[in-house]
């Protein structure tokens, strides 16, 4: 299935779903609400079968907060990329996908304490690296007046 | 990071030791809390963040050649490696052309350092085993090969040899001789490692059958690299997308299936000789050209996002640029192979003796600055 | 043959014909223990250099080369700073058995080298049970070491504590097992009759199989019991820290340590010994000059070279095997060690009953 096909099949599955086929992979913009069963999708389809969520990030637009995951097939070897973005930005909250693929569990729980995004139904959500205390520092209006150092 | 557990028992009357951040068998500063009934190991929490230094975020104000002496800082034992995956990642972006002897030469430098990780792997699991002998024959050959680095690049562990657009310096003269050297001796070498440890019935007995990581699971967590690849796991970057020189080498991808401690040994003993296979078909060939090409003084991204994956010794390192079109990345992600392997220690070390708990924490073969950055 | 039973005899006259019997005989115990003291001390100290030595060259090391010649007073700058160091008190530990610890293992292991001959007519007590003493004295090592892991409060230390009294107390009977083997061959417990029973031939090559099968299991099994590698699992560096001692150090660890090594040595000398002749030279049957040039040799060297052969051997394991699972040092014990002792005395006895063996 080459990208052209793959982003055909993807347009069938979820009808709120942007696919585009970006320089490397095709890419699907998903609003909140749809994310959960069309990551469920992608991994249950007989024809897509993404099995290995090989990245997960997330990402401050500026305006929005986002999460970007990046899916591989280990049967067809064809990657997607799956972003979601909520405007919220002082309670964003996005579904999670640990049940879908562990690893993301993992991959969720850095991404709020580095971003502050809360993903509902998440079993174990606490903050990594960072004590409770600390703010987001992945945010872009994220300030600290002594670790960091801006050039004027 | 988290306030340190401080009962004695817990509420299902098993007993919580803390074992780390300073323990001689974490490799570094992991904290795992663990449950036990009696010498059983009930729950496994590993704890992170101890050398968290927030890489990602520093990434964000600094140029992209800065933020390649800044990945030598992840994964420490493949950091050639690291460097290799930002410095693609940047080449892809800019759509610069690079010469052969550019990528021979990084291929032939990525499968040293794979080499040298990998003794170092064989040297500490013998180590976390009580094989204490071990550990000085490793280091011994590990020495070797950081001087061929440190002749080349200057730098022994952490060499910087990577600049976007090729490499710092041409290889040192005597590279080709030394590599060639090596590889005859490490030939020579490499049974030895077996007769010591491999083939050790104290050794088998301690690893076969402990801590068996089904395919599902491999692929479900994200595990990668030769963890992976002994649960069956085909994830080598190197064969299914092929960078650098990896597409004109023939070199087989290590698979096991049974997934056991003893297997991840296994693959990392096969993965050597792959490595050196690879190494012997490149040092004769390596073109004649320019060790560099030019590129901008100040490199900009064009605006865009940008994913490359590389294979270190531990798995596959992925890099996603998100670029503004400025000279800093807009926001950079380290897709680290240790973060996503840590996480089967629980599901695969439950049910199983505190000393398996090491022997099986020592086979995943963590790096922890890799888990935090 | 040098007998060194003419020379303490003519002490005893001197000291009896110079004072009172009681006095005599508390200046005979201080002698004895001095010198008891010295050598133990000496031998620790030379054992902890040799240890440093053999792993040394199993890793491709030269181990201390700097302070004296070979580095031979290496040991004795530790010790030095051992006993200089500060003793790190710790909290919420139970003091008093925590400071008791050290000095009942070192105790165990300074009675047992009592009843151990180190030539003819030197031994500072020939109890017609040696055997039975000093596997009795030896065993109680471990209350020093369940002391230690429980006072120490820490949790790896009781870790440590409780796999040791379960190493222990299971190997104990390997080792008490095959040592009645020999019990059996030799017809006396007493440690100099064992020794003299030895003039015709060691007891390793006069038992047939069974002696040399309970020379194996008596190896295993006191490796097991000095709690070395590898069967070092109440110190399992790589998963206890330290095990039983994590806690300890100055001169209180000093005595674990210590006590490490010279229970290695009095299983060497046991297994010399009963074994390989003790201080008896090699002698074969019935050829007289050969054995005569051989008594040339002094007994006491005979017994230090055969102990430090069974030394070297136990530190050649302790260097190239990887540690055992507490699990499988109890299989080992219970399902292959004992069984086979079992069935190795009973085929001992009837070798020694119908008069097979040499």
């Amino acid at each position: 299935m080459d990208s052209v096909q793959l982003a055909e099949k993807l347009r069938s599955l979820n009808a709120e779903a942007v696919v585009t086929e970006g320089k490397q992979f095709v890419e699907i913009q998903i609003p909140p609400s749809g994310l959960y069963s069309l990551a469920r999708q992608l991994k249950e389809n007989e024809d897509t079968g993404f099995d290995f969520l090989f990245c997960l990030s997330g990402v401050d637009y500026g305006h929005d907060l986002g999460v970007v995951y990046h899916l591989r097939s280990t049967k067809y070897g064809h990657s997607v990329v799956l972003k979601s973005r909520t405007s919220d930005r002082v309670d964003p909250q996005l579904d999670s996908v640990a049940d879908i693929w562990r690893t993301a569990e993992f991959h969720e729980r850095e991404v709020f304490d580095l971003l502050g995004i809360k993903f509902t139904n998440h079993p174990d959500l606490r903050r990594f690296f960072l004590p409770s205390s600390a703010g987001f520092p992945l945010r872009k209006d994220f300030v600290d007046d002594i670790n960091i150092v801006t050039k004027k | 990071m988290e306030e340190p557990v401080k009962v004695a028992v817990d509420e299902n009357q098993e007993y919580v030791i803390n074992m780390g951040p300073q323990h001689p068998s974490t490799h570094g500063v992991l904290r795992l809390v663990l449950a036990l009934k009696g010498e059983i190991v009930k729950n496994v929490e590993p704890h992170i963040g101890y050398v968290h230094r927030g890489m990602e975020k520093m990434c964000e104000s600094i140029t992209y050649p800065q933020i390649i002496h800044l990945t030598d800082r992840m994964d420490y034992l493949s950091a050639h490696i690291n460097n290799e995956a930002v410095c693609l990642a940047v080449e892809k972006a800019l759509e610069a052309e690079i010469p052969d002897r550019i990528k021979v030469i990084r291929t032939i430098m990525s499968e040293l350092t794979r080499i040298q990780s990998h003794q170092l792997f064989w040297a500490t699991f013998g180590m976390d085993l009580g094989g204490l002998t071990c550990f000085f024959y490793g280091l011994r050959d590990r020495e070797k090969i950081l001087d061929i680095f440190e002749e080349t690049c200057g730098g022994r562990m952490i060499v910087s040899y990577n600049c976007p657009g090729g490499l710092m310096y041409d290889i040192h003269p005597n590279f080709q001789k030394r590599v060639k050297e090596f590889i005859k001796y490490f030939r020579k070498i490499l049974p030895e490692y077996d007769q010591l440890l491999t083939g050790n019935i104290i050794f088998q007995e301690r690893t076969r059958g402990i801590g068996r990581l089904s395919l599902e699971d491999a692929i479900s967590y994200g595990v990668t690299g030769p963890t992976g690849r002994a649960s069956g796991f085909s994830c080598d970057v190197r064969k299914h997308e092929p960078y650098s020189a990896y597409d004109r080498v023939k070199f087989n991808e290590v698979l096991f299936s049974e997934g056991d401690t003893f297997h991840r040994y296994l693959a990392r003993m096969e993965e050597m000789r792959v490595s050196m296979d690879i190494v012997e078909q490149l040092i004769d060939n390596i073109p004649e050209g320019p060790f560099a090409v030019k590129l901008k003084p100040v490199i900009r991204l064009p605006e865009g996002e940008y994913y490359q994956r590389v294979e270190t010794a531990r798995g596959e390192l992925g890099v996603f640029i998100i670029s503004d079109g400025n000279k800093n990345p807009y926001r950079i992600k380290f897709r680290s192979p240790c973060f996503s392997n840590l996480w089967v220690l629980n599901l695969i070390s439950r049910d199983f003796k505190i000393a398996d708990l090491v022997a099986i924490g020592g086979s995943l073969d963590l790096v922890i600055p890799d888990i935090d950055r | 043959m040098f007998d060194f039973a003419p020379l303490t005899k003519w002490i005893d006259t001197v000291l009896h014909n110079a004072m009172s019997p009681f006095w005599a005989v508390v200046v005979e115990m201080l002698i004895v223990g001095v010198l008891i003291l010295l050598f133990y001390a000496l031998i620790g100290l030379f054992l902890v250099y040799a240890e440093r030595k053999v792993c040394a060259f199993m890793q491709n090391r030269l181990g201390p080369n700097r302070v004296g010649p070979f580095g031979l007073f290496q040991t004795i700058a530790d010790l030095v700073k051992l006993l200089l160091v500060e003793l790190v008190p710790i909290r919420n530990a139970d003091k008093f058995l925590f400071n008791l610890a050290p000095f009942i293992v070192i105790t165990a292991s300074f009675m047992a080298i009592a009843a151990i001959p180190f030539a003819k007519g030197l031994h500072a007590i020939d109890l017609n049970i040696g055997i039975f003493y000093v596997i009795a004295v030896s065993a109680m090592g471990v209350i020093g070491i369940l002391l230690a892991g429980w006072a120490s409060n820490n949790k790896y230390s009781l870790i440590g504590a409780m796999r040791s009294g379960a190493q222990i107390v299971s190997y104990e009977l390997s080792v008490g097992l095959s040592l009645i083997t020999m019990v059996i061959l030799a017809g006396s417990m007493q440690l100099s009759v064992i020794v003299e029973g030895q003039a015709t031939g060691w007891f390793i090559f006069k038992g047939h199989i069974p002696a040399f099968i309970a020379f194996i299991v008596f190896l295993v099994a006191s490796t097991a019991e000095t709690n070395r590698g590898p069967f070092d699992l109440a110190e399992a560096e790589s998963e206890l820290t330290a095990g039983y001692h994590t806690e300890y150090s100055g001169i209180k660890f000093a005595f674990f340590f210590l006590a490490e090594y010279m229970n290695m040595f009095i299983v060497a000398s046991i297994a010399a010994t009963v074994f390989l002749g003790g201080w008896m030279p090699f002698h074969v049957g019935n050829w007289d000059g050969f054995n005569a040039v051989m008594d040339f040799i002094p007994p006491f060297v005979w017994y230090i070279v055969k102990t430090f052969f069974v030394v070297f051997l136990m530190m050649w394991f302790k260097w190239t095997f990887p540690r055992l699972r507490i699990d499988q040092l109890l299989t080992l014990e219970w399902k292959y060690l004992l069984p086979i002792n079992l069935v190795n005395v009973l085929i001992m006895a009837f070798i020694v009953l119908m008069g097979w063996h040499f």
